[in-house]
C-alpha cells in the first residue's frame, strides 16, 4: 500500500479530478474576476482595458461603503446571535425533557430555501394585514412600524429573518460539539459541587472554543457574501437603504450591465472578507488548544 | 509533466463543454440550408411562444403561418421556438454572430438600439400603416427609422372598485381635483385609497410618468429622456410634487415602499383598497379569472386617469408599451417574403389574438360584433380613441439611467427628497450618459 501511494502517478489520479474541478470553478474564475474588474464592459459586446479605474472608482463609490457599512453591521449581528444559539445549545445539553424534539424544532428553518423563508417574513412584515402588525395593534400600538418599507427599520427588519433562518445550522453545530465531550468530566465536576452555570462556563465552552472560533468566522464571512433574503425581501430597497455588497454588485453587473464594475466589487467582496477572515484569526488565536 | 496533462484534461473539457453547446445551432443551419437548396423560398422565422407556456399564443401563430404557406404557394416558413429568456439570449448570441433569422421577435425601447444601428434589422418604416395604435411603433424607432412592428400593446388605466366607490358616494374622478377629492373621502373613512407596490418601483413610475404628461404634456418627460429637453423641466417638478402632496394625504396604502407589486394587488383583490393603477395585462384578473371571486370581478370598474387643470396633457393620452414586435433580417436573402410575411403577419394577429388569447394588438380593432368581457370591449374602443401613448419611462432609459429613476421614484415617495432634487439627480444620470 505504501508502495502504490508513494507513486505520483497515483497520487495524481487521485488528486487531481477535483483540483482541476476546483480550479477551474472556483480559482481560475476568481482570477478572472479581478482581470474582468479592470474592463469596461457591458457582459456582450467587446472589452476596453481601463486599468484600475473601476478600483479607484470603486473606493470612491458612497453606494458601495453604504453597502459595505450593511454588510458588516450584518456580520456583527450574526456573531453576536452566536451567543444566543450557543446559550440555545447549552441548555439543550442538559437534561432536559424534550430535547430531542426542541433541536429538531430549531432546524427547521434549516430546511426550506431561502426563498420561501424571504416570502414567509414578508408576509410577517406586512404593514397592514401581517402577523407582526396585527399583534402589535391588538396590545394597543397605535402605528406599528411599516417595516421593510422604513428606511430606519428594513435593515433590523432583514436581520432578525437572517439570525431565524440559520439558528438551526449553529445550534446544530454546537450541540454536535457539545455531544464530544466526554461524559466523565462532566460528572467529575458533578461530584466536585461545580453548578450547572459553572460546568456550562468553565467547562462546555472552553472544551468547544475551536468550534466556537469556526463558527465565528463562518457567520462573518457568511454576512458579507449575504445575498439572499435581502434580493427577495426587499431588493436592497427602498432607494438603497438595504444594500449589501453581494445586492450591489448583482445590480450593477446584471441591471446596469456594467459586468466590469461588478466583477471589481466582486473582487473586492473576496479581499474584504479575505481580511477580515485573517484578523478575526489573529484576534483569535490562542497559545494552545485545550484538550480533553 | 503534470501541468500538461492538467492543461490538456481542462482543454478537453471545456472542448465537450462547447460542442454541446453548440449543437442547436449548427443543427437549425443545416436544415435551413438543405432546404434552401430546393427552389423554394424559406423565411426563417423565430419566436419565444412555445406551446408549452404560451399555448394560445402559440396556436394563433401555427395558424397564421399555415394561412400564409397556403396563400403563398413555394414558400415554406420554417420555425424555431424558444421561450421567453432563453430567446433573448439566443438573439445576441446569433446576432453578434450575425446569423439572425429573416424574421423575429423583439422589444422596444432601449433592447433594438444595438440592431439597429448595427444594420442587423431592416427598415420597417414603409410597413407602418393607421391601423397602428400611435405610438406603438414609434417605440421601435432609432434614428428615424423604425425597426419593428409591434404585436401587443398595454396601457394603464386607473382601476377602481365600485362597491367602495357607492359605498361612500363617490364617482368616477375626471380632474385631478376631483381626484383628489375622492382621495380625501376615502381617507376620512379609514379606506385605503390607492394600492401601489412600490418596492418594484416601475408601478410608482407609472403615477409619476401619468402626473408628467398630464402636467406638462407627453412631450415634457419624452423630451427630457431623449436629451431634447431637461428633467428640470417646471412640469416635471411639478408632477413629483404632487406625487408628495398625495403621499401625505396618505392616499397610498401603509408601507408602499416595502411591497412588491403582486402584494399589492392583493390588497385591491381583497377590497382592502379603492384604486390601482396598473397595465392591461392584468384585465383577465378582473374579468375571466375564475380564482378571484365573481362579486369582486363585478366591482372592478376603471377610469381614465383624470387630467389636470391648466395642464398640456389631455385624457385620451396614456402610459404604455407595446410588448413584443417583429423585425426582418437585414442580411435576410428572401427579404421581400419576408416583409409581406411581417405585414401579413400583424393583420392577421390585430384580428384573432384579442378574442384567442385575450391579447390586445398594436393594431386598432374593431370591437363590433366580438365576444369578449364588456371591459376589453371598453378598453378597445378608447385605445381606438387614443391620441398618445408614452412608452414605460424605465424602458425608454438605458439600463443604469432607469436605475438611477427608479431609485428616484421610491425616495420621492418615501419623502427622501425634494421634487427639485428628485428632478436634478435624475438629470444628472441622463447628461452623464451623453
Amino acid at each position: 500500500m505504501n508502495k502504490v501511494m508513494s507513486n505520483k502517478w497515483i497520487i495524481a489520479l487521485y488528486v487531481l479530478p477535483s483540483l482541476i474541478l476546483l480550479g477551474a470553478l472556483v480559482y481560475i474564475p476568481i482570477v478572472m474576476t479581478g482581470y474582468y474588474g479592470m474592463m469596461q464592459w457591458d457582459g456582450i459586446g467587446e472589452m476596453n482595458f481601463i486599468g484600475l479605474d473601476n478600483y479607484v472608482h470603486l473606493l470612491q463609490d458612497s453606494t458601495f461603503w453604504f453597502s459595505a457599512r450593511n454588510s458588516f453591521l450584518l456580520a456583527l449581528f450574526s456573531t453576536l446571535s452566536l451567543i444566543m444559539y450557543l446559550v440555545v445549545s447549552l441548555v439543550l445539553s442538559g437534561k432536559i425533557k424534550g430535547s430531542d424534539l426542541l433541536r429538531k424544532i430549531y432546524l427547521i428553518p434549516m430546511l426550506l430555501s431561502s426563498v420561501a423563508i424571504a416570502q414567509l417574513w414578508i408576509k410577517i412584515y406586512d404593514p397592514n394585514n401581517g402577523m407582526l402588525n396585527s399583534l402589535l395593534r391588538t396590545i394597543g400600538v397605535e402605528n406599528p412600524p411599516a417595516w421593510l418599507s422604513d428606511r430606519s427599520t428594513v435593515l433590523i427588519a432583514i436581520f432578525i429573518a437572517i439570525i431565524w433562518q440559520y439558528a438551526g445550522f449553529y445550534i446544530i453545530i454546537y450541540s454536535a460539539a457539545l455531544k464530544g465531550i466526554p461524559a466523565s468530566l462532566i460528572e467529575a465536576a458533578e461530584i466536585d459541587g461545580a453548578t450547572p452555570l459553572q460546568i456550562a462556563w468553565k467547562i462546555k465552552v472552553p472544551l468547544i472554543s475551536g468550534v466556537i472560533k469556526t463558527t465565528v468566522i463562518l457567520a462573518i464571512v457568511g454576512s458579507l457574501k449575504y445575498f439572499d433574503l435581502i434580493f427577495v425581501m426587499t431588493g436592497g430597497g427602498p432607494n438603497g437603504a438595504s444594500e449589501v455588497i453581494a445586492s450591489y454588485m448583482y445590480k450593477e453587473a446584471f441591471g446596469r450591465y456594467n459586468f466590469g464594475y461588478g466583477s471589481a466589487l466582486g473582487f473586492a467582496l473576496l479581499i474584504l472578507a479575505l481580511l477580515t477572515t485573517w484578523v478575526i484569526q489573529k484576534v483569535m488565536a490562542t497559545k494552545d488548544d485545550i484538550q480533553y | 509533466m503534470f501541468r500538461k496533462h492538467t492543461f490538456l484534461l481542462i482543454l478537453t473539457v471545456l472542448f465537450i463543454g462547447l460542442v454541446a453547446c453548440g449543437n442547436n445551432d449548427a443543427g437549425a443551419n443545416n436544415q435551413g440550408n438543405e432546404n434552401g437548396s430546393n427552389d423554394d423560398v424559406v423565411i426563417d422565422f423565430m419566436h419565444l411562444w412555445p406551446a408549452g407556456s404560451s399555448r394560445q399564443h402559440n396556436e394563433i401563430v401555427q395558424e397564421i403561418v399555415d394561412e400564409f404557406e397556403a396563400d403563398h404557394p413555394g414558400v415554406t416558413i420554417d420555425m424555431e421556438i424558444l421561450g421567453n429568456e432563453q430567446y433573448r439570449e439566443n438573439l445576441s448570441v446569433i446576432g453578434a454572430a450575425n446569423e439572425l433569422p429573416d424574421v423575429g421577435m423583439t422589444w422596444a425601447g432601449g433592447f433594438i438600439e444595438p440592431y439597429a444601428r448595427g444594420d442587423m434589422f431592416t427598415d420597417l418604416s414603409d410597413l407602418v400603416t393607421d391601423d397602428f395604435v400611435p405610438g406603438t411603433a414609434e417605440a421601435y424607432e432609432v434614428d428615424g427609422g423604425i425597426y419593428g412592428l409591434p404585436l401587443e400593446l398595454n396601457i394603464t388605466p386607473v382601476y377602481y372598485n365600485q362597491a367602495i366607490f357607492d359605498e361612500h358616494g363617490l364617482s368616477v374622478p375626471e380632474t385631478w381635483d376631483e381626484f383628489k377629492e375622492v382621495v380625501q373621502t376615502l381617507v376620512d373613512n379609514d379606506v385605503t385609497p390607492i394600492t401601489v407596490g412600490n418596492r418594484d418601483a416601475w408601478t410608482g413610475s407609472m403615477w409619476y410618468m401619468y402626473l408628467a404628461d398630464r402636467i406638462g404634456g407627453p412631450a415634457a418627460l419624452n423630451d427630457a429622456i431623449s436629451r431634447e429637453g431637461s428633467f428640470e423641466d417646471p412640469a416635471l417638478i411639478e408632477a413629483a410634487a404632487q406625487i408628495r402632496e398625495l403621499v401625505e394625504m396618505d392616499a397610498f396604502i401603509n408601507g408602499y415602499n416595502g411591497l412588491g407589486n403582486d402584494e399589492a394587488k392583493g390588497y385591491f383583490i381583497n377590497e382592502q383598497a379603492a384604486m390601482y393603477l396598473m397595465a392591461t395585462w392584468d384585465l383577465p384578473e378582473w374579468t375571466t379569472n375564475d380564482d378571484n371571486p365573481q362579486e369582486f370581478r363585478d366591482s372592478v370598474g376603471y377610469f381614465k386617469f383624470p387630467t389636470v387643470e391648466g395642464g398640456a396633457g389631455e385624457i385620451n393620452s396614456y402610459v404604455g408599451g407595446p410588448g413584443v414586435g417583429l423585425f426582418v433580417s437585414e442580411q435576410s436573402d428572401v427579404k421581400e417574403e419576408a416583409l409581406e410575411f411581417v405585414s401579413y403577419f400583424v393583420e392577421r394577429w390585430g384580428e384573432m389574438s384579442v378574442t384567442d388569447a385575450g391579447v390586445i394588438p398594436a393594431t386598432t380593432v374593431d370591437t363590433e360584433g366580438l365576444d369578449l368581457p364588456q371591459m376589453y370591449i371598453d378598453i378597445l374602443d378608447d385605445l381606438n380613441e387614443a391620441t398618445n401613448l408614452t412608452l414605460y419611462a424605465d424602458v425608454q432609459m438605458s439600463a443604469s439611467t432607469a436605475d438611477v429613476h427608479l431609485n428616484m421614484i421610491q425616495a420621492i415617495f418615501g419623502g427622501e427628497v425634494t421634487p427639485e432634487e428628485f428632478a436634478e439627480r435624475q438629470e444628472q444620470a441622463l447628461s452623464d450618459e451623453d
